[in-house]
């Protein structure tokens, strides 16, 4: 059975959209194709979390229009602090739908790295976007809110790493949002060619307090031969938006890897999908991410990483905290498909439920279809450890203090990963501001 | 001069009395020695002190300096001046030992006079080196990982960086070999002196061959049933409990043997 979508723009509304902004043929499209496809779509199911009263399809505009910068000075404080300004950096900032600032270094430039907006990109790296676009990770028609992003885009950047380049500082995208009418539907492509290595992050930040509409957002990331690329992120999306993010890795070569270091700190509800490919015989996956859900915020995050390949290894550690009256379900899947020899699965999730009214679930799936192979789960869900509090205040920390120790310290593995300072200490002050 | 002072102590843990009824007075510059074998309420007594949330107090006072103690909080007792070594300190992940002990410091002092990064790292090195703790372990997370032994150096370091005008070392012996043991014991030797008065709990003689005890006592079915000099852990450790439990015609219960 298909429910009928109120769609809030129609095709012929993106049309007008894709010719006002020069948009490559190829990509007006793909969006047809997309749209076509949309309304049979099924929604998609998220284990354990009820999304069917959720409103995935309204908001009050496609795009609005925002200022551009011309140095990273121009930015509000908080999203300055990301960046080491002192250092070379290289930088993609989009204000809510405008690609408003770009720099990365000559160097980078003269070994062929591209850091630009995906509609730039579907321009003049035509053969390059459509080879990855929605091609080997996220498909069209996965179901109805992967469509909608295919046919609605209005943002994204593209990274291209050619290969045998080492990219030494990260790559940092800031999504800015200060518009409280701006929603997203942000397309973003990153992909590390053979024997190149690169850090990317991703930083999506609301600086209203609340806002109306959508944050329909993927990012896909692919991996050549003996590729290493970490992918980090800071997500701190303001309430009111509704939110569906799919970040997903794709090791197309051998002994490539693709680690993941994510911050899930947005204040509106959002349903995760984080699933990583393991195609290439040797490759692997570190997946880390640390959630903290406060007010009445519902959010469900599925990770899955998929052994397609030999020799794979695909390891997932989730931690989250909820507080206030939130919920927060873990879904975690570790999948070793046929002929996957010599895999090995792990996954741990573990939750911290700081209040009676809060709701946690961790819900381990291990799915294994070859015999010569390894895999693990561990979950845990419960409170302070009252010990843990009874030793801490022993010396003297009172117990709010104490707490807040405790409750940073298991948040911590994930802090630690993040490379660039910055957002280390954002991430560690969004934490802060987020439990207090 | 402070004084702690038990009285008539009474404690139960899930609704089982465990100490009948301790009385016990320690002044700073002593150290006293509660001797006894498994069970007869030795932990209680220091956990019961601490605050431990299993404990319940039934009956009795515990008073520092005239102030109700019982009435305290955990970590107002901490800064009353009362510290307790743990026999089985609590691990606490993605927490440095270092940043533990500096917030344990700073809780002590007013928000604006927080420890200078500075001096707390030189104390922090020097007492490390008394204890010949290897320098990772102020980075490494707070008891995670650590063995035996390197959990009760790390429960003297924070006696030595915290400064307690009272402490009970609740088995900081067991499991230590001798070269531990003489270590464990040059941090609390360290410490001896006008302000700082000390309760050791521990099952051997052993260890109050490197602290010299000023009182030595015997705990058996939840009470201090016998008192003297250093002396008395001697014969103790010669002769055994029998001839205590004789004298004083007390009946040995299953439960003094375990």
């Amino acid at each position: 059975m298909t429910v009928e979508t109120k769609l809030a723009l129609t095709e012929q509304d993106v049309r007008s959209f894709s010719e006002k902004i020069n948009e490559a043929a190829w990509m007006t499209d793909f969006r047809a194709n997309a749209f076509a496809k949309l309304e049979q779509l099924p929604m998609p199911k998220p284990d354990k979390t009820r999304i069917d009263r959720w409103n995935f399809t309204e908001f009050p505009t496609h795009t609005v229009e925002s200022a551009t910068f011309s140095s990273l000075e121009e930015l509000p404080e908080e999203a300055r602090s990301l960046f080491n300004e002192e250092k070379e950096y290289n930088v993609y900032v989009q204000h809510n739908n405008t690609p408003a600032f770009t720099s990365i270094s000559e160097d980078l430039k003269a070994k062929g790295v591209i850091v630009t907006d995906i509609f730039t990109a579907a321009r003049e790296h035509e053969e390059l976007v459509k080879r990855y676009y929605m091609t080997d990770g996220v498909k069209v028609d996965e179901h109805k809110l992967t469509a909608l992003n295919a046919a609605y885009m209005n943002g994204g950047v593209f990274v291209y790493v050619p290969k045998n380049v080492v990219v030494e500082e990260p790559i940092q995208a800031l999504f800015l949002h200060d518009d409280e009418n701006a929603s997203f539907f942000n397309h973003s492509i990153i992909v590390a060619e053979a024997n190149s290595e690169v850090t990317y992050i991703e930083n999506y930040m609301s600086t209203v307090e609340e806002a109306k509409g959508q944050a329909n957002i993927i990012s896909e990331a692919i991996t050549g031969d003996n590729a290493q690329l970490t992918f980090g992120s800071v997500d701190l999306l303001a309430k009111g938006l509704t939110g569906f993010v799919s970040r997903r890795g794709v090791t197309l070569g051998r002994d490539s890897h693709i680690n993941w270091a994510l911050g899930l700190m947005n204040d509106s509800d959002t349903i995760y999908e984080n699933y990583t490919d393991l195609m290439g015989d040797g490759s692997e996956s570190h997946f880390k991410s640390v959630v903290v859900g406060r007010g009445k915020q519902r959010q469900n995050f599925t990770t899955k990483i998929v052994s397609h390949g030999q020799n794979t290894n695909g390891m997932i550690l989730k931690h989250g905290v909820v507080n206030d009256e939130s919920t927060a379900i873990f879904n975690g899947i570790g999948s070793i498909l046929q002929g996957a020899t010599g895999s090995n699965a792990e996954q741990e999730s573990r939750m911290l439920i700081l209040n009676d009214r809060a709701r946690a679930d961790a819900n381990p799936i291990l799915l294994i279809r070859e015999d010569e192979v390894t895999a693990g789960h561990a979950a845990t869900v419960g409170r302070v450890d009252p010990l843990e509090l009874f030793y801490l205040m022993s010396r003297g920390i009172s117990k709010q203090e104490a707490e807040r120790l405790i409750i940073r310290g298991f948040l911590q593995p994930v802090v630690s990963v993040l490379k660039a300072e910055g957002m280390k200490k954002l991430l560690a002050e969004v934490i802060e501001r987020k439990l207090r | 001069m402070a004084t702690l002072e038990i009285k008539g102590l009474h404690v139960e843990i899930e609704g089982k009395e465990i100490l009948k009824g301790v009385d016990l007075t320690i002044n700073t510059n002593e150290i006293h020695a509660i001797m006894g074998p498994n069970g007869t309420g030795k932990s209680t007594l220091a956990q019961a002190i601490m605050g431990h949330p299993r404990y319940e107090v039934t009956a009795g006072t515990v008073m520092l300096d005239g102030e109700d103690v019982l009435e305290m909080e955990v970590d107002e007792r901490a800064q009353a001046g009362l510290f307790l070594a743990m026999q089985y300190p609590s691990e606490v992940a993605g927490v440095t030992n270092a940043d533990f002990l500096r917030s344990a410091i700073n809780a002590r002092r007013e928000e604006g006079d927080e420890v200078p990064l500075m001096s707390f790292i030189r104390e922090l090195d020097a007492k490390m080196e008394t204890l010949e703790m290897h320098e990772d372990m102020a980075t490494r997370y707070l008891n995670e990982g650590f063995s035996g032994g390197e959990k009760k150096r790390n429960e003297i370091l924070q006696l030595m960086m915290l400064k307690p005008k009272f402490a009970v070392l609740d088995e900081i012996d067991s499991g230590l070999d001798i070269d531990a043991l003489r270590i464990v014991s040059k941090g609390v030797n360290e410490m001896r002196g006008e302000g700082f008065g000390c309760l050791i709990i521990t099952h051997y003689q052993r260890l109050l061959n490197y602290i010299t005890p000023d009182h030595v006592h015997v705990m058996a079915g939840g009470k201090v049933v016998k008192s003297g000099g250093p002396e008395l852990a001697q014969k103790l450790e010669e002769e055994g409990y029998d001839w205590v439990y004789e004298e004083l015609g007390i009946e040995q219960t299953e439960e003094q043997n375990a």
